[in-house]
């Protein structure tokens, strides 16, 4: 398969350094992406299930070739303290740390735009009172971080960097810029589609997950491994905020949804059960 | 055992939202002042837990986040607000660190304790790092209660390496030590959970 190709073409090299890695055209990366589309497709007309999470093997972001475990993962019935997380409350986050565009003495230069909803979890019950973590690049798609150098401007009024605890139905809201495609390294031209990474926390431990919010109708989303390690179509759409005019407000910001499914708690059933013995 | 129990977890009623990679720039945003300060050095009973993170290579990998998230040491489920702001007296169960320039991390932490009785302790640990597109869990078991881990459900049903990949060794000055290999022969045993989908 195309897939194993690629690993063994590069599994020799270092995959995040490698010049040569840079040397591969999109046209390449974009058919390695699309013969394991067209596996996804044909397994799922074959009857399997549909996959929601990305791949963590994919080879199309070299990064990932000797990242990612080759062995199965191994399923457990979680115990007590993977059926529970961390508290954090009023004295870890400030309510002022979710605008991320009043943290410096100017105000950052780009599109201000406010992106809320809500996190659920697989039941569809709000998951109230948790952190939520956010980080992005400045208008001109550059980070605040010594491993960014690309030749674009850092804005001395943005750091990119925000904080939220959910309110009692689940419900945040982030005040910032509208963060800009920046290039990586993965193949010649690479440029990530627009995103801000969100860290998130569930009522349990075993909902932790970390991930990345892509707006609307980004014309890089088929170019982009990162993106495509997920094979699903409906779920890569999950990561896609709304424009959401309700959000937006007058001569101030745009405004975009995003609702948040964390996976399925296991506390209540497993409780439940227990009783039933 | 597992399988059974699996197969009584109820279906989601949303579909999740998908992972991704934390990418290479989480550094200024993740990171926090004593973060991987459980409790304080000083404190009677602290211990170090401490690994390297490698890859398929073998190569210590520069750029990964691992947490934490433990009882305390009489195996209570701690439920305290704080960790992002330690105050060097409350032990939240909770902490992160990133690893540094060589791949290793530490941490100060308790001993966790047993949540039930005859149950072997152990510390939930997640993985996160550029080119790995989504987190990982995995248990650090302590050494000690050796007739606990042989009675440990999912030890039990591991092979004698995969089952060293999850047990910590005690070092001479009481430090834990648990590396993390992410790929190859001694690749650690990663978990999935009931209801991921």
């Amino acid at each position: 398969m195309s897939t194993e190709t690629a690993s063994s073409k590069t599994s020799n090299q270092s995959p995040s350094l490698d010049p040569a890695a840079t040397a591969v055209s999109q046209e390449s990366m974009s058919a390695e992406i699309s013969d394991i589309q067209v596996g996804y497709q044909k397994s799922l007309a074959a009857g399997v299930k549909a996959e929601t999470q990305p791949r963590l093997d994919f080879a199309p972001y070299r990064s990932s070739l000797l990242r990612h475990p080759t062995k199965n993962l191994h399923h457990v019935d979680p115990e007590t303290i993977e059926l529970y997380s961390p508290a954090f409350g009023e004295r870890d986050v400030h309510t002022l740390e979710s605008d991320l565009t009043i943290q410096h003495n100017g105000e950052p230069i780009g599109e201000r735009i406010v992106v809320a909803g809500r996190v659920l979890d697989g039941d569809g019950r709000p998951v109230a009172g948790q952190l939520i973590e956010v980080w992005q690049a400045n208008a001109a798609g550059r980070y605040i971080h010594k491993r960014d150098q690309h030749p674009a401007p850092i804005d001395p009024n943005f750091t990119g960097v925000g904080r939220a605890i959910t309110g009692k139905n689940g419900e945040y809201s982030f005040t910032t810029i509208k963060p800009a495609p920046y290039p990586w390294k993965n193949h010649h031209n690479a440029w990530r589609p627009a995103h801000i990474h969100f860290s998130l926390f569930g009522t349990d431990f075993t909902q932790r997950m970390i991930t990345q919010m892509y707006f609307p109708g980004d014309p890089l989303f088929s170019l982009d491994p990162i993106y495509q390690s997920i094979t699903d179509a409906e779920a890569r759409n999950r990561l896609v905020a709304t424009y959401d005019h309700s959000i937006t407000s007058h001569e101030w910001a745009t405004g975009y949804n995003w609702d948040i499914v964390l996976t399925g708690s296991n506390r209540t059933w497993m409780e439940d059960e227990e009783g039933d013995h | 055992m597992t399988q059974a129990a699996h197969t009584s977890a109820p279906a989601l009623k949303l579909a999740p939202t998908p992972g991704q990679t934390i990418g290479p720039f989480y550094g200024y945003a993740l990171p926090y002042e004593k973060d991987n300060e459980l409790v304080n050095q000083a404190r009677p009973g602290s211990v170090r837990l401490h690994g390297n993170v490698t890859d398929g290579a073998g190569a210590l990998i520069p750029d990964a986040l691992l947490e934490i998230w433990q009882p305390d040491e009489e195996g209570n489920v701690v439920s305290k607000d704080g960790s992002l702001v330690r105050d060097g007296y409350t032990f939240t169960g909770w902490g992160r660190t990133a690893v540094d320039n060589a791949g290793h991390y530490t941490f100060t932490t308790l001993n966790p304790g047993a949540t039930e009785a005859g149950k072997a302790p152990f510390i939930m640990l997640t993985v996160f790092a550029r080119g790995l597109l989504n987190r990982l869990f995995t248990r650090i078991y302590l050494p000690e209660d050796t007739a606990a881990l042989a009675n440990d459900p999912l030890l039990s049903s591991l092979d004698a390496k995969s089952r060293a990949s999850m047990i910590a060794t005690r070092e001479a000055d009481g430090s834990l030590r648990f590396d993390v290999s992410l790929q190859g022969e001694d690749e650690t045993v990663f978990l999935a959970y009931p209801r991921e989908d």
